[in-house]
């Protein structure tokens, strides 16, 4: 029962982090809370949704949806963002603008396309499950785990491990600075802008198709989440992220299986409540993505 | 032949002022210093010349082309290179990885390579702590990477600002003295200084900032015995 549990919590945990990568990878990089964020998560849900009611199959929609959500969020954001911080406004300012943004935006799709939940069509992963040495997974839960698994590898990579990535590094520390050596920062907010996005459109995906429903508040539901796990991981830190993700993942599923299921969203501003009293630059006391 | 004339420069901070109208030349070879007390508008003008800030007026030709208001990039891409005030290492990240960032613009691998290993040569410490993160260095190891890293773009105009702030007389020497070799090896540098007896020396031109005006320029030598100078700046 217990293993069970934590397999459950591990797998929800992986898609908490999958979506807080995004929004830690964009405030890390461009010293902006950015609440749009949520959007491009319901945003790559219906590029899915409507590509597969069109008949694509899920190996296309996915991708499909992450560049989509990652273009949006390159339009959203220069249009949004690009005044901000060319005044270096602080962080409150990104906050109030992006807030009043998105539930503009999510007010919209909701008035153009209704507020019901859509479902994708059956069958587009197998709906069995599988019985791992007596634990159940769905075959949807072993799909979020995979691409979860080497979205994040894959984010790593780029940051660590390439030229782009030092050069996002670089402008995570000293964007002035890093300037003077010669790279684009304009252009390279734009890049991260759409990687933020694409992350967010593939989270979105893939927990539409865990939870099986669709609905334009989605990603406002999930914002409030990936915020305790950015906060608690500490801004900016693409490991804290990680981390912290697995945890809420795993406490929402042990407070909903051993107390009430009706508790687990409070136990989990409860612990962003706590980190922030006992470590204000959450549970691993790094804060930048430049240490990712 | 000159590479750098700047003229008629205003720039401002909302609606105060920091830089009212200056005019000034650089030309190829030539070490030119800039001084003048803090808050005079020296790091403004550095500043402006790198595209970090708009000019509200005025023109920067480099080699015949106006590149006031153009993007910090583009301008690093003609090849005016700037040792920011503060000397702005990227402090997590390694001496090496602050290296690369200054070759970001280089195509050419063996010229980049070649020059890494003049820079290492030249900075033999820098060798010793290529893997470790530039925020390690003592502040006298950062100024010189500061330096190598800006010299790793192969400056055609190298503005340095303010090199010898807050370090040790004994390192405050060795700038001086790398700059006196860059200056051998012919390279036209834009030099702002605090230290206006060490920049006056070095120098051929210099030109005297006050609040945002050229108060005084000419030879650095004819300058550096102008009696309000040398009681304002030489401590005399």
């Amino acid at each position: 029962m217990l293993a069970q549990q934590l397999v459950n919590g591990i797998l929800l945990g992986a898609t908490y982090a999958l979506f807080a990568l995004g929004f830690t990878l964009m405030f890390g990089v461009l010293r902006v809370i950015n609440l749009v964020y949520g959007f491009y998560f319901t945003a790559g849900a219906f590029v899915a949704l409507w590509l597969t009611q069109a008949g694509f199959p899920l190996v296309l929609a996915l991708p499909a949806a992450a560049v989509g959500a990652g273009a949006i969020a390159v339009v959203l954001d220069a249009v949004l963002l690009t005044r901000l911080r060319r005044t270096k406004a602080d962080e409150l300012s990104s906050l109030m603008v992006t807030l009043g943004a998105v539930l503009a935006l999510y007010a919209g799709m909701a008035a153009w396309l209704g507020p019901d939940i859509r479902r994708l069509r059956p069958g587009l992963v197998g709906s069995g499950a599988l019985d791992l040495w007596g634990l159940r997974v769905t075959v949807a839960q072993l799909l979020i785990l995979a691409a979860s698994g080497v979205l994040v590898g894959a984010l790593l990579w780029l940051v660590r491990g390439t030229r782009l990535g030092l050069a996002i590094r670089a402008m995570a520390e000293k964007p002035d600075a890093a300037a003077l050596m010669g790279i684009n920062t304009a252009g390279l907010a734009a890049t991260v802008s759409f990687i933020s996005g694409a992350l967010a459109g593939a989270g979105g995906v893939l927990i539409g198709l865990n939870f099986n429903a669709i609905h334009p508040y989605m990603g406002e539901q999930m914002m409030l989440r990936g915020f305790v796990v950015v906060i608690v991981g500490g801004l900016g830190d693409i490991f804290g992220a990680l981390l912290a993700g697995l945890l809420l993942g795993v406490v929402e599923v042990l407070t909903a299986g051993y107390l009430a299921s009706g508790l687990k969203e409070a136990v989990g501003f409860a612990i962003l409540v706590a980190v922030l009293w006992t470590r204000p630059a959450g549970l691993f006391g790094r804060t930048d993505v430049r240490r990712a | 032949m000159s590479t750098l004339t700047i003229s008629g420069l205003h720039v401002a901070y909302g609606r105060t002022e920091a830089v009212r109208g200056i005019d000034l030349t650089v030309a190829e070879g030539q070490v030119v210093t800039l001084i003048g007390a803090n808050g005079a508008g020296k790091t403004t003008i550095l500043r402006t010349l790198s595209g970090l800030i708009r000019p509200r007026a005025g023109q920067i030709l480099f080699d015949g082309r106006d590149v006031a208001g153009m993007a910090p990039h583009l301008i690093a891409g003609l090849g005016i290179v700037q040792v920011p005030e503060g000397r702005q290492v990227f402090a997590d990240l390694t001496v090496g990885e602050n290296l690369a960032l200054g070759a970001w613009l280089v195509r050419d691998a063996r010229a980049t390579q070649q020059r890494h290993e003049t820079i290492l040569a030249r900075f033999p410490r820098l060798r010793e702590r290529l893997g470790q993160p530039a925020g390690a260095l003592s502040g006298g190891e950062q100024q010189m990477l500061a330096m190598g890293r800006a010299l790793m773009a192969a400056p055609r105009l190298l503005l340095l600002d303010e090199p010898s702030m807050g370090l040790a007389p004994l390192v405050v020497e060795e700038i001086f003295a790398l700059i006196a070799e860059l200056k051998a090896a012919g390279t036209t540098i834009l030099l702002v200084e605090q230290n206006a007896s060490a920049a006056l020396e070095v120098a051929d031109v210099a030109y005297v900032l006050e609040v945002g005006r050229i108060t005084l320029s000419g030879p650095a030598a004819q300058v550096a015995r102008n009696p309000a100078v040398v009681a304002a700046y030489l401590g005399g």
